[in-house]
């Protein structure tokens, strides 16, 4: 698989497939360009061990919903949960919208730029690509990133640098909230309802 | 009937109408990019903000349904801040560069920021830039001018019927691209050119040639299909450098084909320009007089039954008219138009018109192509029927090669025998119909007995009936309905003709698409040195469609008049005047020495052609019987591009056949 034109869905996928287009009444299959485009990215992750949608694999989902090449491409193009151009191991997104960026988002950027990933492009062993987001929706613990699937909150740039560490090695590092708190739960402790009444 | 009013002034509008048509209506001009009529709503350029009272904000009023009682003010101080508004955003990212750019003077970007914007721009941020974007060898693309207006896209998913361009990125990101920056394979893409409101797109073989206000602008009428598109031929000195459509509803609406569009480079290409003689097997440059000597010495001794004439697919009445005369001094009618070897009977308009008409073919609810391919042989023609299809719901057949219109089409097969023996999808789907067409191709009817089976299945699918003719014949020849008219037909068509040892002499007025045998003398009156000047020992140069006034009948008998203009290049002649001095020599003097003599001459013997309209038709047809048939049928064209000699010479032309051949395709730009 060198252009990725023999792409076509493993066996359960293409059940899956199958269920989604379901999901929309007849003549409306086009609806579910968004998670066959989703599935598909997923499915070249675990084949290629990279998560991205090559031109060939776009087109071979359009044909399965009978949409126009163009507008299948103009739906990848325009949500930057899909990827056009190969991505590393990692993909890590650090939200910079206001709320993140008043609790110190600019560290958590740095911390990423220190370790050596450059805004947009991937580093050069594969691991790492960098990309700026707007809103992930954690604000309550921003400053916040997501790292493939996984959210990792309440960073500092210490806490950015030891995450970044720990992937490189290989390891698993601890997600959701980096200062222990539970979701998002008041930092220290709860504030209201303290007592039975 | 939604009654409102606009500026003081109470308008009542058709139910269904916008608020922009009926401030239209009442008279105020409202500005407008991504709005077209012809197009779906977009609602995405803000330029046509309106107020309307009870709206806390200004309307898009092209967007916005007209209803009862509405009161819209579009001269108010709000209205003049919101066009200044949206006026300044679009500016923001434009870049300034009109000195160098071919929409300048007809740029709709610049009239409107001229008559609705603020003096100055308070932005002085960096403006973004788009990397230009491959469309193909006809468009050319600017992609930074672009305004994100949209129409580009939806003119190419919902009239072309190819959706190849398109939207991609997001927020200032976005860019509009064809799709991996490949060639738009439509034969009507450069109607994006006249739609971009900005000079995004804009023609390539065109670009930097001339400002708008320069060009010499002629009416005129396009000769490169049968659709008869009405044109303006824009022209400086002899040079014709673009042309591009008027508007005319009953037959090009407001398009062009592409081969209309750009097939004009061919005009300075590879033309006769002086008479040629061909002495001891060379040809020779010759001066007129010599020309008309060697001709009258080549006739000397023959009868008129030794002569014959065929005449090409760009030819005016006029013209015409004059050879059929000239010959006929020579005491000779033998003449044919169907140099394609097309065989139907050319008696009767109503058996051999596109019976339908071109406006009335988008309400039909049936249609059956047989041997055609629209989008190659007529691709206007091809739009309507989309819009048959897509719009109105018709059902649509074709026998013939497998062929992709743009819309869904049952393909049946190409077997001539399958016309008398229908599927029943068809016999059913027109049962049911009230507007049945069919249509036959030039291709299928080179297939002898091929017509009176389509007449016969015409008869059996009860095609042509009150208020209703459904028989087309889908011709390719501009010049072919006015030829009919004339009468230059012959029994047996083009191949009785050409293969009768007893013609010693033929006369060729712009025949290029016949195969002429050495061995006759043959005389060649036309444009281009192309096919016909092969075998030719004398060579006539005469005008092409844009250098000469004429009459000319599109496929359903539409008679209309071009302009001459530009001249014709060196020696070369109007056709018809060289038939006449022509015959001062030959001692067949023809009775008219210009042009209002001449069609006073056309309006005695066939006043239809001498008035704007249709020509006479009946209004059924006679049964015919059907010989039994088989094999397969053809397409007349095998590419779009090189279908007559002034297309053949365009160096454009040239560049989109290898384009198809091999695609010049660059990866999608981030
Ligand atoms: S290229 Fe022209 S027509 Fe197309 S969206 Fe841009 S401005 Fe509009
Ligand atoms: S602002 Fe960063 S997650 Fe919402
Ligand atoms: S013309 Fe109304 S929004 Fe563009």
């Amino acid at each position: 698989m060198t252009d990725f034109s023999d792409f076509s869905w493993t066996a359960e996928n293409a059940a899956e497939a199958q269920r989604l287009i379901g999901l929309y009444p007849p003549g409306r299959q086009a609806s579910a360009i968004m998670p066959l485009l989703w599935l598909a990215q997923y499915q070249m992750r675990d084949e290629t061990g990279v998560a991205w949608l090559p031109v060939p694999v776009i087109e071979f989902v359009a044909a399965q919903i009978g949409m126009p090449y163009i507008r299948a491409y103009e739906v990848a193009s325009f949500y930057t949960m899909y990827n056009l151009k190969p991505i590393g191991r990692f993909h890590v997104q650090v939200c910079g919208t206001t709320p993140c960026m008043l609790r110190g988002s600019d560290d958590v950027m740095k911390a990423c730029k220190d370790k050596g990933l450059k805004k947009y492009g991937t580093t050069d062993d594969g691991l790492f690509t960098l990309t700026e987001v707007e809103c992930l929706g954690a604000c309550a613990n921003a400053p916040m990133v997501q790292i493939n699937d996984e959210n990792y909150e309440d960073l500092t740039y210490d806490s950015m640098t030891a995450i970044l560490d720990m992937l490189a090695r290989g390891e698993m590092p601890k997600v959701g909230s980096q200062i222990g708190r539970t979701a998002s739960c008041p930092d220290g402790g709860p504030t209201t309802l303290t007592d039975m009444v | 009937m939604p009654k409102l009013t606009v500026d003081g002034i109470e308008v009542e509008v058709p139910g269904g109408a916008t608020v922009l048509q009926a401030c239209e209506a009442a008279g105020a001009e409202i500005p407008r990019f991504c709005y077209h009529e012809r197009l779906s709503i977009a609602g995405n350029c803000r330029m046509c903000l309106v107020e309307m009272e009870k709206s806390p904000k200004p309307v898009a009023s092209c967007a916005m349904p007209a209803a009862d009682g509405q009161v819209i003010h579009t001269k108010s101080e709000k209205v003049k801040r919101a066009r200044e508004g949206v006026m300044e955003f679009l500016l923001i990212n434009h870049p300034l560069d009109c000195p160098i750019c071919d929409q300048g003077g007809e740029c709709d970007l610049q009239d409107q920021a001229m008559a609705y914007g603020r003096g100055a721009n308070r932005y002085e941020e960096n403006k973004r830039a788009v990397t230009e974007k491959y469309m193909g060898p006809l468009i050319k693309t600017v992609m930074t001018r672009c305004i994100h207006c949209t129409r580009c896209v939806r003119f190419a998913e919902e009239v072309a019927g190819v959706e190849e361009i398109g939207a991609i990125g997001r927020g200032e990101s976005m860019q509009i691209t064809s799709y991996l920056e490949r060639a738009v394979t439509s034969e009507v893409s450069g109607n994006v050119i006249d739609l971009c409101p900005v000079g995004a797109l804009t023609s390539k073989p065109y670009a930097f040639q001339a400002r708008p206000w320069e060009l010499k602008k002629t009416d005129s009428i396009d000769v490169m299909d049968a659709i008869g598109s009405n044109i303006v031929v824009g022209s400086r000195g002899a040079a014709v450098l673009r042309v591009t459509p008027r508007i005319n509803d009953d037959v090009n609406e407001e398009w062009l084909a592409d081969k209309s569009r750009f097939a004009i480079d061919g005009l300075a290409e590879r033309r006769l320009d002086t008479p040629w003689v061909r002495v001891g097997g060379k040809l020779q440059k010759a001066s007129w007089a010599e020309a008309f000597q060697a001709i009258a010495a080549g006739l000397k001794g023959l009868s008129g039954a030794e002569i014959a004439g065929v005449v090409g697919d760009l030819c005016a009445v006029e013209d015409m008219v004059a050879f059929k005369d000239l010959l006929a001094g020579l005491g000779t009618t033998r003449i044919e138009c169907r140099q394609d070897g097309a065989l139907f009977d050319a008696g009767e308009p109503a058996g051999w018109l596109f019976g339908t008409g071109l406006a009335a073919a988008e309400t039909a609810d049936a249609i059956l192509l047989i041997g055609t391919n629209p989008r190659h042989e007529a691709a206007l023609l091809n739009v309507r029927l989309r819009k048959a299809v897509k719009k109105g719901g018709a059902k649509a057949f074709s026998i013939g090669p497998d062929v992709d219109l743009s819309f869904p089409l049952t393909q049946l097969g190409d077997d001539a025998a399958l016309l008398a023996d229908l599927p029943a999808a068809v016999v059913e789907a027109f049962a049911g119909a009230q507007r049945p067409m069919i249509l036959v191709g030039m291709g299928a009817l080179k297939t002898p007995g091929l017509y009176e089976a389509a007449r016969a299945a015409a008869t059996r699918l009860n095609v042509v009936r009150d208020g209703w003719n459904g028989f087309n014949l889908v011709h390719t020849a501009a010049a072919r309905a006015g030829a009919l008219r004339l009468g230059l037909a012959v029994d047996g068509g083009i191949n009785a003709l050409m293969g009768d040892a007893g013609v010693k002499a033929l006369f060729l007025l712009g025949a290029d698409e016949v195969n002429v045998q050495a061995g006759r003398f043959t005389v060649y009156v036309g444009t281009h040195g192309d096919r016909g000047v092969a075998h030719a020992d004398v060579i006539l140069p005469a005008a092409a469609y844009t250098e000469k006034a004429g009459i000319h009948v599109n496929m359903e008998g539409r008679v209309q008049r071009a302009l001459k203009a530009t001249q014709p290049p060196g020696d070369a002649r109007e056709d018809w005047t060289i038939m006449r001095a022509l015959s001062s020599v030959l001692g067949v003097k023809l009775p008219y020495d210009d042009l209002i003599a001449l069609r006073a001459r056309i309006a005695t013997e066939w006043p239809d052609l001498a008035t704007d309209g249709l020509i006479a038709r009946t209004a059924t047809l006679s049964a015919v019987t059907a010989p039994p048939l088989r094999g397969p049928l053809h397409h007349i064209y095998s590419n779009y591009q090189l279908t007559n000699p002034i297309a053949r010479a365009s160096p454009t032309m040239a560049a989109c056949v290898s384009s198809l051949l091999a695609p010049e395709s660059r990866e999608a730009a981030e």
